[in-house]
């Protein structure tokens, strides 16, 4: 008798209908493989980019998606270094989901580099220096630890499983996952921050530029706060979405409530110092440079102070007081509003930290530079969801990915 | 010895353009063009594609005719000392890959072509958008690859490149000067493209720290500023204007600042070091 390739106990769609989706999710892909070409073939003149944008939509996505993906960094320090049990039914789905985002993340780098053979140089001729060289350390190693962490649930299909050599790895891979947890959150707590460091430590930039901490720059802190903050929450959202489309229970109500809680905290923690932050930059360093506050938000047609409020109170404090409070969490609605603020919120902020900063002017003699991705830009944007989405049917098709599936649907 | 010789180890090669003299003609532009075998497209409408390491900007005093003045500011590569005048310009120090650096025996910020791939870390770096990317692969008509400079390379799609100050002429001039059996090389003999070809003699170029070059005694003028001097990036491009106006389109001011508050700053800030 042949061992199924779906795991035991579960119930999964019939072939044909996977198939189905699997052909429909694959086409965005192939559009999006297309545009990665074209880019790769004729060079970034593809792209909406120009000299006053030499960071754009990508970059945008790169920040995000690291951002979003520091789900499978906190769940794994919260599970396997603060103890947090309840959350073994969810760490698999959030290491996945961290797998996704970071290699989306060095797909998008991979493209937005003008000469994409020479990518290697930034490890061959590493400027100390740099804010990017410690990203790109940091991010490939983090991408490996996540590979390993993402290893033994691959090992744990059940074809897979029979083979004693895999079965026997996968089982040791387990037993020292901690140590690999504790790596994953070491690098993450510095890639994060250098990403923040990135735009932070551009003295020549007056809206991005910040003081701080010896030579980390107060957005270094900020960016690792916030992906832990969100991250998690983006991995409920994620799981949401999965239990919706697939129509089963994935996860017991009370980890996602656990997570929420966390979040929340760190969400409210997290507003606390943004908006001494952006007050600090408000009131001293922006002046310090003849800027003031209002010249960062008005005189162009996209960025007025809505955005930060958007960022701040709608997509920030909101969120954070609906996770933090027992009615917001047991709330349903409530829960899922504010789990996707939060997300939204971390977006804008990633957003004007790259965007914006590019689209304020320095000299009085400039106006504003508005930028207009292109179809290939957005489409090698979607490349990535498309890639993702692919991965989870697959996942959650082959791989015993929620540990409580069988027991929470076993009514059904 | 004599001063020319107390000055042989460390420079700081700058320029001071006189906006009063600046007629805005472009042949800076044209010349640099030239020089450092910049590429140009056919279509050079969007200038944020273009790749001019030397641009000319026109800017006016916002008043109606017959008030109106108009001002021409020349803008290359401010090769930015950078903050605590210690090479970190803002551009040298975000490069990932060490692709451009800070020359400390000239002041000049280079650009290995060959190193760089292209991130544009630097291009968001720079207030003053002195960084062009290679957006396409470079190209000339037929017959003007003939003329292309031997001394300085192109370079290839997807790199940045920047004004070196015709760095390639220093190294001319210094090879000239080691020949003859000579640590220094005079003021004449290394001048940039553009400072050459400007018919108004708007343009002057030096060592900043030889009290004989003339952008010595320029730079310490009472007319000399500095494009977004706030920003602490501590350019080498001086500016002149006797106009107010002016002044006031090099930076940004709160209300109730004057360019006259920030000049004195600057002042003590360029003696300290």
């Amino acid at each position: 008798m042949t061992t199924p390739a779906i795991p035991e106990g579960v119930k999964r769609c019939s072939t044909g209908k996977f198939a189905l989706w699997l052909a429909v999710v694959g086409a965005v892909l192939l559009w999006g493989v297309y545009a990665m070409f074209l880019v790769w073939y004729k060079g970034l003149n593809q792209t909406g980019m120009n000299d006053a944008y030499g960071f754009a939509l990508w970059i945008w996505a790169d920040l995000t998606v690291i951002a979003l993906g520091g789900g499978a960094f906190f769940s794994g320090f919260l599970t396997y270094i603060i103890g947090k049990k309840e959350l073994k039914s969810i760490i698999n789905y959030a290491v996945i989901i961290g797998f996704i985002c970071y290699s989306s993340a060095l797909l998008i780098l991979a493209l937005d580099i003008g000469q994409p053979l020479r990518g290697w140089f930034i490890f061959w001729h590493a400027n100390v220096h740099s804010m990017l060289t410690e990203v790109a350390f940091c991010l490939s190693v983090y991408f490996a630890v996540l590979t390993i962490e993402f290893l033994p649930i691959v090992l744990e299909n059940p074809k897979l499983d029979r083979i004693p050599f895999l079965h026997h790895l996968s089982h040791n891979l387990h037993e020292v996952m901690a140590v690999f947890a504790a790596t994953g959150v070491f690098l993450s707590f510095f890639h994060q921050g250098s990403l923040g460091g990135v735009a932070g430590v551009l003295y020549g930039r007056p809206f991005a530029f910040r003081e701080g901490l010896l030579i980390w720059p107060w957005t270094f802190f900020l960016f690792t706060w916030s992906a832990a903050a969100v991250g998690p929450c983006f991995t409920v959202l994620i799981t949401r979405i999965t239990e919706k489309v697939t129509g089963k229970k994935l996860v017991k109500q009370a980890t996602f409530r656990l997570l929420a809680k966390i979040s929340g905290w760190m969400l409210l923690t997290y507003m606390i110092a943004k908006i001494i932050d952006t007050w600090y930059w408000a009131a001293v360093t922006a002046p310090a440079k003849g800027f003031t506050l209002m010249d960062f938000y008005t005189n162009n047609p996209v960025y007025g102070i809505w955005i930060l409020i958007a960022e701040l109170v709608i997509c920030g404090l909101l969120p954070a007081v609906i996770l933090v409070t027992r009615k917001g969490r047991e709330n349903n609605l409530l829960l899922m509003t504010g789990v996707i603020l939060a997300v939204i919120g971390v977006c804008i902020n990633r957003w004007v930290m790259v965007l914006q900063v590019m689209a304020a002017p320095l000299l009085p003699f400039q106006d504003w530079y508005m930028y207009m991705p292109t179809w290939q830009e957005i489409a090698t944007t979607i490349l990535p969801i498309a890639y993702g989405i692919i991965l989870i049917m697959l996942a959650y098709r082959y791989l015993p990915v929620f540990p409580q599936e069988k027991e929470l649907n076993s009514g059904s | 010895m004599t001063k020319q010789e107390q000055h042989t180890r460390t420079k700081r090669y700058g320029m001071v353009i006189d906006l009063d003299r600046c007629t805005g003609c472009g042949a800076c532009m044209v010349a640099c063009y030239a020089e450092n075998n910049v590429p140009f497209k056919k279509n050079e409408s969007d200038k944020m594609l273009s790749l001019n390491w030397i641009r000319v900007f026109k800017v006016d005093n916002g008043k109606p005719f017959p008030d109106t003045e108009i001002c021409y500011i020349p803008k290359p590569c401010m090769q930015c000392d950078g903050r605590h005048m210690e090479g970190h310009s803002p551009c040298v120090s975000v490069c990932p890959a060490v692709a451009t650096d800070y020359d400390y025996p000239t002041g000049i910020v280079s650009q290995i072509y060959t190193r760089c791939f292209g991130c544009r870390y630097c291009m968001a770096a720079c207030p003053y958008h002195a960084r062009k990317f290679n957006w396409w692969d470079p190209s000339w008509p037929a017959e003007m690859e003939k003329y292309l400079n031997p001394d300085v390379s192109v370079r290839m799609r997807g790199v940045v490149e920047k004004c070196s100050f015709c760095y390639h002429r220093y190294q001319k001039a210094r090879d000239k000067a080691y020949l003859e059996g000579r640590d220094e090389i005079y003021e004449h003999e290394y001048q940039p493209a553009c400072v050459e070809a400007c018919p108004t003699g708007a343009m002057t170029f030096g060592d900043l720290l030889n009290p004989e070059h003339e952008v010595y005694k320029l730079s310490r003028s009472k007319k000399a500023f500095r494009l977004l001097e706030k920003l602490h990036t501590n350019p080498k491009v001086y500016y002149l204007s006797s106009k107010s106006w002016v002044r006031r389109k090099a930076d940004n001011y709160l209300e109730g600042q004057s360019p006259g508050q920030q000049n004195n700053a600057r002042k003590t800030e360029t003696a300290s070091h």
